[in-house]
């Protein structure tokens, strides 16, 4: 056991390590979800109709949990990204000729991302009063578990895909035609009230759908007019946590099938 | 052999096997490493070095057949096999972000180290292969020769018994090609660690204490160098001709065969040719633009052998 969280935590410290030595990382997955949300919020606030239908609630506001949740997506992609570079380089190659479980190789890369996605979307977190939405000790211990469960389902989501790739341009294909869209049909960019009901049908089935609502249900523990008509605390966070176990289980069973024969 | 055979093989091949797909790359080989000899796997591109290596560093199953190293099975109990023994990958394994330090304490957390040990145990690694004051530098800063001892210091750290390479010589200089094989045999001298290679290089597969010979996913020889070049015995002339083709008849009628042409070049092997070298030249005083004398080299054991060669292609 103890041989099996000194290799993860290696395999961890590593993924932060290169991050840090790569700044334009830093910058790509922060930068490009704040610059929508300055950008939405501003060029959406006045045709932007709330979910609850009260006026109150400013488009900013709505879609900074969104943000958040690309912020995060964004950092699974980059993470996991590096598999595919790891596997032409090398380095993937001395990892499994290394006497640890499967386990410890996907855990040491979900948990990285998870770790980073985390410092980014809590560094972002902060700025939610500038978003008109107040923040208090108890918001933030259950935003940043919040944002460990998404991260770490994205995470391992990615690495699914990341995992049978050879070359970063189809990742970048599969990331505009599946996770682009999981995030644009979650709720983060305009509600399910108002949309038409095949629309409304593709959202409910969208995982991250929950995430998001455990989010606001999180940020907003009074409700009101930003948690109207989502689904439950419960169900929402039940949802996230059984996404989350799901892709992990199936990034470990990818993983763990012997003898790529390439 | 002047090994003693009284330890059991470090590895041992039956009948191995492998498809990919409809396309056979080893065809049923078998051979075996003693204890303590650097053991050379020969062949050109594509002959099925390659698979052999990574069903023997556990990266791939066979389709049939047995392999084991260190007596375990390699497809049956792969975390046994990893570790005992070193990878050197002919893609450098090394995060190029990381510093050479960093490098051998993340892949000391995967073979088991920590704290005190590991960081003893990476020093003296490190000036093993000379880079101690190189320790701090990120992997991408390094030349390829020192990238490479690099690499060798991370397959050894966890002191393997066996320590398998890839093409260890791809894209060194004569220089650090030379370090190298001074190192290779250091280990062996000191530690006893057998070294299990693959080269398309003649010279790197000269300096082995047995060979292996791969082609098309066969095994085609396997003995010392020395003994291999024995066998072909006598001189070998390479004449080069403007029309090999329509020379080399002639020559086989005139002279006695067997007389063969690879790659555009006339190849004649046997005891005493250099008696032949005149009377070739009287015989056929257009045709020939030049004539090559010299001892069987290992290329010619693998022209016999094979009957084909991949010199040029694997000079690319």
């Amino acid at each position: 056991m103890r041989r099996f969280l000194s290799a993860t935590g290696a395999l961890l410290k590593r993924e932060v390590v290169r991050f840090l030595r790569e700044r334009n990382r830093v910058f790509g997955a922060l930068a490009q979800p704040v610059i929508f949300w300055a950008l939405f919020g501003a060029g959406l606030r006045s045709s932007f109709r709330p979910p609850g239908g009260g006026a109150r609630l400013a488009y900013g506001e709505y879609f900074f949990p969104g943000t958040i949740i690309l912020i995060l997506l964004f950092t699974a992609i980059f993470s996991t990204i590096s598999l595919i570079e790891d596997r032409r380089e090398g380095f993937l190659q001395g990892v499994l000729v290394a006497p640890i479980p499967r386990a410890s190789l996907v855990l040491g890369k979900v948990l990285g991302g998870t770790t980073l996605a985390l410092a980014q979307g809590t560094l972002i977190l902060l700025c939610a009063p500038l978003a008109g939405i107040p923040l208090s000790a108890g918001i933030l211990a259950g935003s940043l578990a919040v944002m460990v469960a998404v991260a770490f389902g994205l995470t391992s989501l990615s690495f699914c895909i990341a995992w049978r790739m050879d070359s970063t341009q189809g990742f970048h294909a599969i990331m505009t035609v599946l996770l682009m869209p999981l995030w644009l049909l979650s709720g983060s960019f305009f509600p399910a009230a108002g949309a038409p009901a095949w629309l409304r049908l593709l959202m409910a089935a969208d995982p991250l759908t929950y995430g998001l609502a455990l989010f606001r249900r999180v940020l907003y523990p009074a409700g009101g007019g930003a948690t109207a008509g989502l689904p439950g605390l419960i169900a929402s966070a039940g949802i996230t946590i059984a996404f989350g176990a799901l892709a992990f289980g199936t990034a470990l069973a990818l993983a763990s099938r012997p003898g790529r024969s390439s | 052999m002047a090994f003693p055979m009284t330890t059991p093989p470090v590895v041992q091949v039956e009948g191995l096997l492998h498809d990919y797909g409809p396309r056979r790359a080893l065809a049923g080989i078998d051979f075996f490493v003693n204890a303590g000899e650097i053991f050379g796997l020969l062949g050109p591109n594509g002959g099925g070095k390659t698979t052999l290596f990574r069903i023997l560093s556990t990266l791939l199953r066979p389709t049939a057949g047995h392999a084991s190293v260190l007596g375990f099975d390699v497809a049956r109990r792969p975390r046994e096999v990893r570790a005992g023994i070193g990878v050197v990958f002919q893609a450098p394994a090394l995060d190029r972000k990381l510093t050479v330090r960093e490098n051998l304490e993340t892949q000391g957390h995967l073979y088991g180290l920590g704290g005190r040990g590991l960081r003893q145990a990476a020093d003296a690694m490190l000036s093993r292969v000379g880079l101690s004051d190189r320790a701090g530098d990120r992997v991408e800063t390094l030349s390829g020769g020192l990238m490479r001892r690099a690499e060798i210091a991370k397959g050894l750290l966890h002191r393997p018994r066996l320590l398998l390479l890839d093409e260890p010589s791809t894209g060194l200089d004569p220089g650090a090609r030379n370090d190298l094989w001074e190192q290779l045999r250091e280990l062996r001298a000191r530690d006893g660690v057998t070294v299990l290679l693959t080269t398309h290089l003649m010279e790197e597969a000269e300096r082995c204490d047995r060979l292996a010979i791969l082609s098309r996913g066969a095994l085609v020889a396997c003995e010392t160098p020395r003994a291999l070049k024995a066998e072909i015995g006598g001189d070998v002339l390479a004449i080069a001709s403007s029309d090999p083709e329509r020379l080399r008849p002639e020559i086989e009628r005139r002279f006695g065969g067997p007389v063969s042409v690879v790659d555009g070049v006339i190849r004649i092997e046997r005891p005493r040719a250099h008696e032949l070298v005149p009377a070739i030249i009287e015989a056929f005083p257009e045709q020939i633009e030049s004539v090559t004398i010299g001892h069987p080299t290992l290329l010619d054991v693998f022209i016999r052998k094979t009957g084909h060669r991949f010199w040029g292609e694997a000079a690319r």
